[in-house]
């Protein structure tokens, strides 16, 4: 059966001998304690950490903690999750096949993207990291403007203007305080909005993780750190990554309450996510949730998991996949939509056809957004690229480089150019 | 001699600098067990063991900082920031302290550390993936900043740095990594750090380039020999700091033109200093301004466009003949 919550010791292990060492301190040391007189005193309140857990690997439930959630939304949860596992796949192939460039697989995350997102409102604010594709999708960006990402075109990071998403953040940690910054601000102007921010288990050891999470502690922010602890930073374990137990307790230091949660359980993570973001609308501050999940992939697609992890743990893992697990709920409940996996599919074959018919708008587009208002070296040496391209076209296949061509442009982004023609 | 990649010839380096010197350790995320992201670092883990070949936790400052220390203390750290666009999370701890600390302590200490850096694009990788940023620290008093151009000067290179008595940044190409192979000598071998080589003589117009532009120019040259006649020298940098002044000086005084390559961004880059280097020391040889080819100033442009920002040999050869005719 599933273990509802309990408390998990805050030191990874008991120090040995630590009782005999002080002992022989007292003794032989420099300083012979014979009565204290200023005592080490216990300080109030013990801290503690909780894990949650509510579906286990076969679906069985611990109905005590089973969050309502109306049926229509289970099942947009978990159609969600399978578009999320679904593209994946079918980006990894894409890669391979050169049509898209290096990302980061998501596989085995998605009940701790979907359970965490699906809490916000859209008028929330959510900041990924670099590994959030479901959580993204959820958030209305569509299947084509991420292959265009990944693609290797900017036009793919571009959020709609009623979005409330920043754009994928690559070095690892950096997103963090630009989270605690959208939350100040959203208090100050007093909206009601709160932040989910997403990172993962290496994320940790980066001082903007620490410095974000105090800040958002000072400032008693409506925030949410979701980690998605899944197990490798690359080729380090997460043992090599931190000599904490848990991730979650990382909260305490802060003065925040932190939550570790089975990541492979959407309704664990759904539950504690929901939590929290009411916590931090009603004005009570940031949590830290840590999902426990696993990177069932590579890295990215330019690396290979063989050189540090056995066959054996991805297969352990296997067998927890939040996909299996909940479509067994689903289908106790007789929730689960019969043709559905074809479904996700075909809508993924016409994001993928309408992405390949996107042509790229004008390589001149790169000069657009680097400042409010160009300054003349930039419209210069926009000049000066329109003066090569043109030359390319007209000498015709001889040119070592081509102009793509001409085609409609993303949703959202600007037609007309701001720059002199 | 065996013809080796650039990733194996840095390899050969690393291996024989820790067999040879115990104090030398190497650090960085995914160093040891994987052997590096670009395997640079393969195989020193099973050689050396754990505690020479550090898997640091990711953590881009305490990495360059903790190096700071086991220097202070006598170490010679080979740090590896896995691409040098993360290297702005540790960039304090490189301009605050690795740079000053034989200044700051009037050499009582002295910071004897290389920080590797993967960097520069037409790799098809995403944002911070594929920059140039060798100006920040060539702009540094006190650092060394190095880029190699191939596999033999890159393993000699690599190991002069490590026995540097100072801090030195040294940038290794991505495109350059499996680009070419090389016969590398089955001996150590060190080049000197500072000296900048002229790899093609000439006495129309002096090229000058480094890293992975280097095969541009060289290219470049070879086009304007061709359909120009034109006798075209290119200079390999090797060292963007300390500049070598007086091997460009010395071309720039027989040519009497020269054209900058760079996959930086234009304004205040390495190509600016070069030029107004060449400006003061040989402005009674010049025949033309001092021109430069270079990214533009945008940042990263999503790599699809790549091909569009970077130079190519197309627009060093257009460069030149406009240097040529002026």
């Amino acid at each position: 059966m599933p273990s509802p919550r309990r408390s998990l010791p805050a030191s990874r292990r008991d120090v040995p001998g630590i009782d005999e060492r002080r002992q022989e301190l007292g003794r032989g040391g420099k300083i012979q304690v014979t009565e204290p007189t200023m005592p080490r005193t216990p300080l109030e309140p013990r801290f503690a950490v909780d894990y949650l857990s509510i579906l286990d690997s076969d679906g069985n439930l611990d109905t005590a903690l089973e969050p309502e959630i109306v049926p229509d939304q289970l099942k947009r949860i978990y159609r969600a999750m399978l578009l999320g596992r679904r593209l994946d796949e079918r980006m990894v192939r894409l890669q391979r096949q050169g049509r898209i460039g290096t990302f980061a697989p998501i596989k085995g995350q998605e009940a701790a993207q979907i359970g965490s997102v699906v809490t916000l409102a859209r008028t929330d604010w959510m900041v990924p990291s670099f590994r959030e594709t479901a959580a993204m999708l959820w958030r209305g960006w569509p299947i084509e403007k991420l292959l265009l990402f990944f693609a290797g075109y900017l036009e793919g990071g571009h959020p709609e203007p009623d979005q409330h998403d920043l754009p994928v953040a690559i070095p690892v940690a950096t997103q963090l305080p630009h989270a605690v910054g959208l939350a100040y601000a959203a208090q100050y102007r007093g909206d009601e909005a709160v932040v989910m921010v997403y990172f993962g288990d290496g994320a940790t050891s980066e001082g903007d993780f620490h410095e974000a999470m105090n800040f958002a502690g000072v400032w008693h922010l409506p925030i949410v750190f979701v980690c998605q602890n899944n197990q490798w930073a690359i080729s380090v374990p997460v043992k090599k990554q931190t000599h904490s137990r848990t991730i979650a307790q990382k909260a305490l230091a802060y003065g925040l309450p932190g939550i570790q949660v089975d990541g492979n359980d959407v309704l664990a993570v759904y539950a504690a996510s929901r939590e929290a973001v009411e916590r931090a609308r009603e004005g009570d501050g940031p949590t830290l949730i840590e999902c426990v999940t696993y990177r069932l992939g590579v890295h990215t697609t330019a690396d290979d998991p063989t050189k540090y992890r056995s066959e054996e743990e991805v297969k352990e893992w296997e067998r927890k996949d939040p996909l299996t697990r909940f479509s067994a709920y689903l289908e106790k409940k007789n929730l689960l939509e019969t043709g559905l996996e074809e479904q996700v599919d075909a809508e993924i074959a016409r994001s993928v056809a309408a992405f390949e018919a996107t042509g790229p708008a004008d390589p001149l587009i790169m000069f657009d957004h680097v400042y409010g208002t160009p300054p003349p070296h930039l419209v210069e040496q926009r000049e000066d690229l329109a003066r090569r391209l043109d030359r390319t076209a007209t000498r015709g296949a001889g040119g070592t480089t081509k102009a793509p061509p001409s085609s409609p442009p993303m949703r959202g982004q600007r037609t007309r150019s701001r720059w002199p023609s | 001699m065996a013809k080796l990649s650039m990733v194996k010839a840095l390899n050969l380096a690393l291996h024989e600098e820790m067999e040879r010197d115990r104090d030398v350790v190497v650090i960085g995320e995914d160093v040891g067990v994987d052997g590096g992201v670009f395997r640079v670092t393969e195989d020193l883990h099973r050689t050396f063991g754990g505690k020479r070949v550090i898997d640091s936790p990711l953590a881009e400052a305490a990495i360059i900082g903790a190096s700071i220390g086991m220097a202070l203390y006598g170490l010679k750290p080979v740090c590896e920031i896995q691409f040098s666009g993360f290297a702005f999370q540790c960039f304090h701890q490189i301009e605050n302290h690795a740079a000053r600390y034989r200044m700051r302590s009037q050499g009582r200490f002295a910071c004897q550390l290389v920080m590797r850096m993967p960097f520069g694009g037409g790799v098809r990788a995403l944002e911070h993936h594929s920059e140039s940023e060798e100006q920040f620290y060539a702009h540094m008093p006190g650092l060394k900043m190095v880029v190699p151009s191939g596999p033999r000067n890159a393993r000699a290179l690599l190991a002069a740095a490590i026995r540097d008595p100072d801090p030195v940044v040294f940038f290794e190409h991505k495109g350059l990594y499996h680009a070419l192979r090389e016969d590398v000598p089955d001996e150590p071998e060190t080049m000197e750090i500072g000296r900048a080589h002229v790899v093609r003589e000439g006495h129309d117009l002096t090229l000058i380039a480094y890293g992975a532009m280097l095969r541009v120019a060289r290219e470049a040259a070879e086009v304007l020999a061709q359909e120009d006649g034109a006798d075209v020298e290119v200079i390999d940098v090797l060292t963007v700091s300390p500049l070598d002044r007086s091997t460009l000086a010395a071309s720039v005084q027989k040519t009497g033109r020269a054209v900058v390559v760079h996959e930086a961004p234009r304004s205040f880059g390495p190509g600016a200093e070069i030029a107004a280097s060449v400006m003061e020391s040989a402005f009674l040889s010049l025949e033309a301004p001092i021109k430069r080819v270079t990214a533009y100033d945008v940042p990263f442009v999503g790599f699809a466009r790549e091909k569009t920002n970077v130079p190519d040999v197309d627009r060093v050869v257009a460069a030149s003949r406009e240097t040529l005719a002026y």
